[in-house]
């Protein structure tokens, strides 16, 4: 390989692969966080890039809301079993039960708040010391700040000010016991590169990235899978729409848009033309101008 | 009423978007000087806004005094931020077009965020400074410039600002130009590109203006898509830290032992002769692994798995490279420090250095001088205090196999930890070898 043909991808590839084997090299008990998003499903490509022929030196844990896409479970399940690594599975089913939050009612109910929960208490079960996830500095203005080592308190917050700089390519992972590191080896990629990557390493994605006919319902302005978990009435019409998920989260906040794009090259162009950008489709984002921010500070990924 | 997007790119073949590469840079400037507006500019002008940002923006308060959106605001990230009017940190913004993808590291100007600065410029292949037309060289010039020649940035463009405000004036361009070439001189910076620019109109920005038919350079980011930066790739000192062991310890792969890591510089071939350090035993590069295949060589920047011919006991922290060309080793090294912790220096406690993978203990031997980075003289100190600049000794516990920073930014550059509070407290750049 010569210097003509190193292109972007391959500089965030390696840039990535490097972040990977540095969380392996500083941290006691790492673990990667799975959604069965594109950008984890991403970070797994990564990984085996990384770390092959050598098993990973971290488990996957998801964080189950209950109210998943079927279709992410399924390609979740899969593969696991295609690339012998570990899963290890947070409810927040389990967190309900235990009484340790509270389910939300009404409308717009959603499990998205309470998984942060579900996450802190996984992280501290299992005594993970670093957890790696696959956020984007591009997604949103907050994001844009996130260190790729980013520090949070044994309260899983994260506090701007309190920032590490980050120099070349040194990231300091030396932490106090209780606290732990979220670290994001895709910081420098945008929603493109992931998709070019994607297409570039012929990756499987879960069907629901791709537009197929699915039953769908308006809510504020956004077109939402018709689930039971929506808490759908009368005044919610069931249309039956042409459709593909861009991001893919929860089902009660997890917007789809209209299209026709079923393969990969088509999405690309679909996205390159897009009018709204990627968390413009995030319900849990239009709360209020800074609703990342004060999630981030109180242990959001 | 909202523009929508048309991307510049969109015309780009498909195929032609995976052979572009990155620039990194990075905006030294104030809110005055209009950096973020200069940011927002490149970002609107490329059409790299998207709607719904764009509708946020247009939804906002701030608008120019004729009425025209605020550009600045794009930039801004934290509430805290937009509350005080401040940006307090570095965010990344990200752009392209159909020649490039560039990564911009957004810091803010004032001297209060000197070590914000440091921080975007290590992560820099390109500065770009602001003078403001209507002010000229000034302090804050000086002390942005002082900080790209201690970065060791190669690539300097200095785009005078608020060119509208002097009424597109060439001498006005030439006298500022004349002004900063002498500063240049001094601070050995060698590839200056000077270009008058308005970020408020558009002048220079993304397309050339018709304003200034003096200038006959190029438009801001005409140049920035078509410098060249690849200054790691053409060294001659290959190395690559050992980041982690692969070892599967299989029945089928019972004697695989792969070092994995990421090239700083150089490059390396599958029989190189190569020595790892600190130890300094010597070995043959037997095989080169990366994106699950065997290559003949690898170069700058990859992450790859190397192979040696000899069994030898390494481990992370160590460091391989070309026997033709060592590095330095030694416990006893001359740096520039920036210190970034609110907590000043304490030369009586033991920090951590870590350089790429290695940690280990240092203690700082001897204090040289700071620097007033406003005025660039050397002053006598015991002591660094948040956003301090100068010359030190330091002495670590083990030795480090370091090159000298202006040679090589990678392997020359590290970082000082406080032990007591896991804080990176200094940028270390090496200068020199202290050991006797």
């Amino acid at each position: 390989m010569n210097k003509q043909d190193t292109t972007y991808l391959d500089q965030l590839e390696a840039e990535a692969i490097y972040i990977l084997r540095e969380v392996a090299g500083q941290f006691e008990k790492p673990a990667l966080l799975f959604s069965g998003g594109k950008d984890s499903i991403t970070l797994v490509r990564l990984a085996e890039k990384a770390f092959r022929p050598g098993k990973f030196p971290f488990p996957l844990v998801h964080i189950d809301t209950g109210h998943n896409f079927p279709e992410t479970i399924t390609y979740r399940d899969n593969m696991i079993s295609r690339i012998g690594e570990k899963l290890i599975v947070g409810y927040v089913q389990d967190s309900i039960d235990q009484g340790k939050v509270i389910e939300q009612t009404g409308k717009n109910a959603s499990r998205n708040a309470l998984q942060t929960v579900t996450l802190l208490d996984t992280i501290a079960e299992n005594k993970f010391d670093a957890c790696i996830g696959g956020a984007r500095r591009d997604e949103e203005k907050a994001r844009a700040k996130e260190r790729i080592f980013s520090v949070r308190d044994e309260f899983g917050q994260w506090d701007p000010k309190r920032q590490r700089p980050e120099l070349w390519n040194i990231y300091n992972g030396r932490i106090h016991k209780g606290e732990n590191v979220r670290v994001f080896p895709i910081s420098n990629w945008t929603e493109l590169d992931v998709w070019n990557y994607i297409r570039r390493e012929k990756i499987e994605l879960p069907s629901i990235y791709f537009a197929h006919e699915r039953e769908v319902i308006t809510r504020n302005g956004q077109l939402m899978a018709a689930a039971e978990f929506l808490n759908m009435d009368h005044e919610d019409h069931i249309e039956l729409k042409n459709v593909r998920f861009r991001t893919v989260g929860d089902m009660t906040c997890t917007a789809a848009v209209e299209s026709h794009a079923d393969q990969i090259d088509d999405i690309i162009e679909e996205i390159k033309f897009s009018k709204i950008s990627e968390r413009g489709a995030r319900m849990d984002d239009k709360v209020s101008e800074a609703a990342m921010e004060d999630r981030k500070k109180g242990g959001y990924f | 009423m909202i523009k929508y997007p048309r991307l510049l790119w969109k015309t780009v073949r498909r195929g032609d978007i995976f052979n572009m590469d990155l620039l990194k840079f990075f905006t030294a400037g104030s809110v005055d000087d209009g950096k973020s507006t200069l940011i927002g500019r490149l970002l609107y002008d490329s059409e790299s806004i998207l709607a719904d940002q764009l509708e946020a923006l247009q939804q906002s308060n701030r608008k120019n005094d004729d009425g025209t959106i605020d550009l600045a605001i794009l930039t801004d990230g934290l509430k805290a931020e937009r509350e005080q009017g401040i940006t307090i940190d570095v965010a990344y913004k990200y752009f392209q077009t159909d020649r490039r993808k560039f990564i911009i590291a957004d810091t803010p100007g004032h001297i209060q965020y000197t070590r914000n600065m440091v921080t975007g410029a290590s992560n820099s292949d390109l500065a770009i400074i602001l003078v403001d037309a209507r002010n000229g060289v000034v302090e804050q010039t000086i002390r942005h410039s002082f900080l790209v020649s201690l970065l060791e940035l190669k690539h300097v463009v200095v785009c005078i600002n608020k060119m509208d405000m002097v009424a597109y004036s060439e001498d006005v361009f030439n006298s500022i130009r004349e002004a900063y070439a002498a500063i240049a001189e001094k601070l050995n910076l060698k590839e200056v590109t000077y270009i008058p620019v308005s970020a408020l109109k558009g002048d220079n920005i993304v397309n050339k203006s018709d304003k200034m038919s003096w200038y006959d350079g190029k438009s801001l980011l005409d140049h920035l898509e078509t410098i060249e930066v690849n200054e790691a790739v053409l060294s001659h000192q290959a190395r690559m830290p050992v980041q982690w062991v692969i070892r599967p310890q299989t029945d089928e792969l019972h004697d695989y032992r792969g070092y994995a890591g990421r090239i700083l510089s150089g490059s390396f071939h599958v029989n190189d002769k190569i020595t790892v350090l600190p130890s300094g035993i010597r070995s043959e590069i037997s095989k080169i692994e990366t994106n699950f295949t065997e290559q003949g060589e690898a170069e700058s920047g990859m992450s790859v798995t190397l192979h040696l011919k000899d069994n030898i006991d390494i481990g992370r922290g160590d460091i391989l490279v070309n026997t033709s060309h060592e590095p330095l080793v030694a416990q006893e090294i001359e740096a520039d420090l920036c210190w970034m912790d609110t907590r000043p220096l304490d030369s009586s406690i033991m920090y951590l250095i870590q350089h790429n993978s290695k940690v280990t203990k240092c203690k700082i031997r001897e204090i040289l001088h700071k620097v007033n980075i406003n005025t660039l003289e050397k002053i006598e100190t015991d002591t660094f205090q948040l956003n301090d600049i100068g010359r030190i000794v330091l002495k670590t516990a083990e030795p480090l196999a370091f090159d000298l920073y202006q040679e090589n930014k990678l392997n020359g550059g590290a970082i000082l930890i406080d032990p007591r509070t896991n804080l990176t407290v200094g940028a270390l750049m090496f200068r020199a070898n202290a050991g006797y």
